[in-house]
């Protein structure tokens, strides 16, 4: 056990120095780092709740996916049954269908094969499944009954899952914070974690908001108030102003051009008022598309409907041309600059609700790192204390141990970019107590083996041999429970488990090695007559 | 230099008399603990409730609790619960989960950050809506279920039957006295308090194992030691690594209780006795002398040596 050939010697010390040597650009000054090639340039990143910063998490609203899902849906029936001339009644979405009754008999099995095209296999190409969009069944009384599959579903809202992270990307770069981090969790969320956030409101306005911009025409055909009273026109819906009092509007259903056909959209004043308000530019077709409908319009009011809220009504003045305009409605410097923003970055495809909010501010990230140290500090000299009056200089050789263990733990967390949380520290602190543990365990066996009547070189060897299977047991159960942690858990606990896990490896590794060759020089170099603990 | 000796060598406690000490009051403490649990409860956090959980610095000298709690109570939000947290001008806020689903929890937090208003710094914002906190929870239970079993399999492999079922009885018991203690001081119990048990119990088998370790090494030496005196001998010669080892955790912990701030308070305390109190006598008292009616080495005679030794 105290035998170690040179290439073997020099491969353990090379493998810990190399992982300590990692751990450098943690306290090196950033701008020297920054010069190195990019792979040294990793160190450990500061959780959000040491560095401060908002963890939120974001839920795409299936039920919203699903409706939005059907009234496609409805519509493509109400397209098929007219261009093919079957007539039917009570087309409507019941539950998670969409039901239709076919008029004739006649044409009914006609009507199906033609519904049944909607119908699509899923997944492309490469559909192997068999699986398709739609379910369609015939009941009773010539009713057909189109349901969404729920692969289908599943498919929508991971694509929306997808869309939404590009949108919430440019959301967020706009705010012009460092390494925004935006990921998929799970089915149907998104994570988002911006660090060195004084305050999440504006960053939960601007995550909130769908951001789904349409031009309507304000249908003059009844007053407002009366349609309120019962009597909507059937093209037609009340919509109410974003601003208090909340104005009632009766806008038309027909989207004359929506945000989807923006190019730029830029805050700006208005020139004769100087209120704030958001300048945009079209693109190609809807500029002409806006073109026509303002010409052929003129001196009737338009709606301008962000997330169906009336954010203006304005009367055409005069046909815009240009393909550019101005919305103006009550806006702050602040307001005009977020919808500028969020018209940018488009329209959310469904609506994300926030389930889950988790915000530090910089002053108690700082007080946490303060702390942190220090405990980390005044635990240290404890033990390291603690270690000297009870084994001396063995107690040295495991002191040194355990601090080339640290390194190596900040080492590697450096090198898989690691999050270091305040639970995270916890795990160090704790791991130092393992660490000792496994000296300790090899220096009582060494002890006894020394009662037992063996020579000390045969104790050392022996205390060696017999402590370090107890070792790798006894470590092994508790990275059982640190790779449960892991895996359940998130954010700081997750930290956690991060550096209790890697401090056992390194733990095993110094204990195995290091330790091992650091008294097998000892022994080497001494000879001793007797074992000094 | 004398070198510190904490326990001194060859000490023969009759640590397996004391079980008929031990288990009894394990048992009675254990009902104690789970009768606390359905009785007294435990003081769920937002991670496993739901709600709110604000701490905010007033930036005004001290804060003025009654104050605040009449300007927050006036907000209509149910439950409002506010507590002097570490500094003076340092005040947690709980406001119990809202009805009306997720958005309701974010509107709750625009109203209490509209009535302080500037007076204070937020320094730690934590909402979690209804569907979080349900899955946290269940997650939880999961994951403590997921590494007691992962270490029992692992504990199979490497000993046998009875040391893996007696691992276990003590695992539970650390686990059940630990809860009822979080019972007794109202710590909350959040996902940090799981972590916390998680690693008890990794801690806890840590030292089970190495006297487990120790037994079998006996069990294959002398074949013919009643079984009584095996384990105490094996408990005896394991002490004084038991003693030292936790000292030093205990230093570990200890500074992290002083210094390591209100944040992860909760988690040193419960660690502190779990590890420390829970652990080290679990392990003496429970898991080693458990064996003995577990019927191991009751069949030594017929055990061949050579397999047995590595």
């Amino acid at each position: 056990m105290l035998y170690f050939t040179r290439w073997k010697a020099t491969a353990i010390v090379l493998t810990a120095l190399i992982v300590c040597l990692f751990a450098v650009p943690n306290f090196l000054p950033e701008k020297m780092v920054q010069s190195w090639p990019k792979w040294a340039q990793r160190h450990v990143v500061l959780g959000l709740d040491l560095q401060g910063g908002s963890h939120i998490l974001l839920e795409v609203d299936s039920a919203a996916v699903r409706k939005e899902k059907l009234e496609v849906v409805r519509d493509d029936v109400r397209r098929v049954l007219r261009d093919a001339r079957v007539g039917y009644t009570g087309l409507v979405i019941r539950g998670t269908s969409v039901e239709v009754r076919i008029r004739e008999g006649s044409n009914f099995d006609q009507a199906v094969d033609k519904l049944r095209e909607l119908s699509q296999p899923l997944g492309g190409i490469l559909n192997t499944t068999g699986q398709r969009s739609l379910d369609v069944r015939t009941e009773p009384g010539n009713l057909v009954r189109l349901t969404v599959t729920e692969p289908a579903l599943v498919e929508r809202i991971r694509q929306s899952v997808e869309q939404s992270i590009q949108i919430i990307e440019r959301r967020v770069n706009e705010l012009g914070t460092v390494e925004p981090l935006i990921q998929r969790q799970g089915a149907d969320r998104i994570l988002v974690q911006v660090p060195g956030l004084q305050d999440p409101t504006r960053l939960k306005e601007l995550l909130g908001k769908t951001a789904k911009l349409d031009f309507r025409m304000v249908d003059v055909s009844i007053p407002a108030e009366q349609a309120l009273q019962g009597r909507v026109p059937p093209d037609s819906e009340i919509l109410y102003s974003s601003t208090q009092p909340r104005t009632p509007y009766l806008v038309e259903k027909r989207i004359l051009v929506s945000g989807g056909d923006l190019t730029d959209a830029q805050p700006g004043f208005d020139q004769r008022t100087s209120e704030p308000v958001v300048n945009f530019r079209f693109n190609t077709s809807g500029a002409r598309k806006f073109a026509q409908v303002t010409q052929e319009n003129v001196g009737k009011p338009f709606a301008i409907i962000l997330d169906n809220q009336v954010i203006s009504a304005p009367v055409i003045r005069e046909p815009i041309l240009g393909g550019s305009g101005q919305i103006s409605g009550s806006f702050t410097v602040e307001s005009a600059n977020d919808l500028a923003i969020l018209l940018r970055a488009g329209a959310l495809p469904a609506p994300l609700t926030i389930i889950e909010e988790r915000t530090v501010g910089p002053g108690l990230g700082q007080d946490s790192i303060a702390k942190g140290k220090l405990s980390s500090y005044v635990g240290a000299a404890m033990v390291i204390i603690f270690m000297l009056v009870t084994y001396g200089l063995f107690g040295l050789f495991a002191n040194v141990a355990v601090a080339i263990n640290v390194a190596m733990i900040f080492g590697i967390l450096s090198l898989l970019n690691a999050t270091l949380t305040l639970p995270g520290i916890a795990g160090i602190v704790l791991t130092v107590g393992i660490a000792v543990d496994s000296n300790v365990l090899i220096y009582e066996r060494i002890r006894e083996e020394v009662r037992g009547g063996r020579t000390p070189i045969n104790a050392i060897d022996a205390g060696f041999t017999r402590a370090l299977a107890t070792i790798l047991d006894s470590n092994i159960t508790t990275f059982i429970a640190a790779a449960v942690l892991f895996y359940i858990g998130t954010g700081p606990v997750r930290g956690f488990a991060v550096t209790l896990g890697i401090g056992i490896i390194t733990t095993v590794f110094t204990a195995f090695t290091l330790t091992r060759l650091i008294v097998a020089y000892w022994v080497r170099w001494r000879r001793p007559q007797r074992v000094p603990i | 230099m004398r070198l510190l000796r904490i326990v001194p060598d060859d000490t023969k406690f009759d640590f397996m008399r004391f079980r008929r000490i031990s288990f009894p009051m394990s048992a009675l403490l254990s009902i104690i603990a789970i009768s606390l649990y359905f009785f007294h409860g435990l003081n769920f956090g937002i991670d496993f409730k739901g709600g709110t959980l604000m701490e905010v610095q007033s930036k005004v000298g001290d804060a003025d609790l009654a104050k605040m709690r009449a300007t927050l109570g006036a907000l209509g939000l149910g439950e409002v619960q506010l507590q002097q947290f570490g500094a003076p001008n340092d005040v947690l806020i709980r406001i119990a989960e809202q009805p009306g689903g997720e958005t309701a929890q974010q509107e709750a937090v625009r109203k209490v950050r509209g009535a302080l208003g500037d007076q204070v710094e937020y320094r730690r914002v934590e909402v979690v809506g209804p569907r979080v906190s349900g899955e946290l929870l269940s997650y939880g239970v999961v994951g403590l279920m997921l590494a007691i079993v992962g270490i029992l399999i692992y504990l199979w492999f490497r000993f046998e039957w009875q040391f893996a079922l007696g691992a276990m009885i003590a695992n539970v018991h650390d686990i059940v006295l630990t809860i009822g203690f979080m019972s007794v001081t109202q710590i909350d119990f959040d996902l940090t308090s799981i972590a916390a048990l998680l690693t008890i119990l990794g801690y806890s088998l840590n030292d089970t194992v190495v006297i487990y370790d120790r037994i079998r090494e006996m069990l294959r030496r002398y074949r013919k030691m009643p079984m009584p005196d095996l384990l105490n001998a094996s408990v005896n010669q394991t002490l004084s690594r038991s003693v030292i080892t936790h000292v030093t955790v205990s230093l570990a912990l200890l500074a992290l209780l002083l210094f390591g701030g209100q944040a992860i308070h909760s988690f040193t305390a419960t660690m502190m006795f779990g590890v420390v109190l829970v652990g080290t006598y679990t392990s003496v008292f429970i898991a080693s002398p458990i064996l003995i009616y577990l019927g191991v080495g009751t069949g030594r005679d017929s055990l061949s040596a050579p397999d047995r030794d590595k």
